[in-house]
């Protein structure tokens, strides 16, 4: 089947990319994904990349546009787990993974959610990026 | 130059990129490539097979493992008989796209390769040929 399976934990989904994604299976995730969003109202979507070894612009866009169709319904998405060689080629290619928050590992990136999530709850405007956070 | 061996492969359908990068890799791997100048070559390399099924419904590839000046590297052809491009210096910019696009993939895969050449007829079609050195440079 030309899917990936998304894994519920807690308020959080967890997709673990085992791959390099073809077409086909990215546009999958992306779709279960908003799809599971919407109907378990996550509020947030990790995605571990640490096996994948190419992130093209076909690649980075599913990203971005997973993480801003979450972000409408008030989740937050991280990438966590990129390969150092695949961060180098994505800055000189010139890809911004825009709206996405990166995070060394798993567990890195659990911290991360429940540190948006608090401070979405206690205070909605002023909001402020964890120190950790780095935007690609 | 020396040619140290030629192969070519079509890319007709999305379901050929992966097993071309796949073919990329194995050539990069046996001329003893770091992992970050692969990466930097295959993800150029999966650029250009993308445009040449989105703009031009596919072409072929020529991959060939070359040596200059006792350095070895992987020189990749795409050759595709498409539309061309009207104005190339214009479709090399950050941000160009016809294709409602980021227009990040000639301008990305030029930064990410050491040597970058394209030619385009209108009408007739596209070659774009990129080399890429054992130590990246
Ligand atoms: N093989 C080709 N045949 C015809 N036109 C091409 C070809 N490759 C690129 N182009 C033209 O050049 C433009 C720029 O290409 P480039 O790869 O930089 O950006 P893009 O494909 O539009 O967006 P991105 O690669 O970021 O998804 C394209 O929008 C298209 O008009
Ligand atoms: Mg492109």
């Amino acid at each position: 089947m030309d899917r990936i399976p998304i894994l519920k934990m807690g308020p959080f989904l967890l997709v673990t990319i085992q791959v390099d994604l073809y077409d086909r299976l990215a546009l999958n995730l992306e779709n279960d994904l908003i799809t599971m969003v919407s109907k378990t109202e996550a509020k947030g979507v990790l995605i571990d990349i640490s096996a994948v070894s190419i992130v093209d612009s076909f690649m980075g866009r599913i990203l971005g546009n997973i993480a801003s169709m979450s972000r409408i319904m008030d989740a937050e998405t991280v990438v966590v787990g990129m390969q150092p060689a695949v961060a180098i080629t994505l800055v000189e290619l010139g890809l911004t993974l825009q709206g996405v928050h990166t995070a060394l590992n798993v567990e890195k990136g659990m911290e991360l959610l429940q540190n948006k999530i608090g401070l979405n709850l206690l205070n909605q405007e002023e909001y402020q990026e964890p120190a950790d956070d780095t935007d690609l | 130059m020396i040619q140290i061996s030629k192969d070519s492969m079509p890319i007709l359908r999305e379901q050929d990129v992966v097993p071309f990068r796949n073919r990329v890799r194995e050539l990069a791997t046996k001329i003893g490539m770091s992992l970050v100048n692969q990466t930097k070559l295959i993800t150029a390399a999966s650029e250009l097979v993308r445009n040449m099924l989105k703009y031009a419904n596919g072409g072929k590839v020529l991959l060939e493992l070359i040596s200059r000046n006792g350095q070895t590297g992987v020189r990749l052809t795409f050759e595709d008989q498409g539309p061309g491009i009207k104005d190339i210096d214009l479709a090399m910019k950050d941000g160009f796209s016809t294709g409602k696009s980021l227009g990040l993939g000639l301008p990305g895969t030029k930064r990410l390769v050491n040597e970058f050449s394209i030619k385009s007829v209108p009408g007739e079609g596209t070659t774009v040929t990129i080399t890429h050195w054992k130590n990246g440079r």
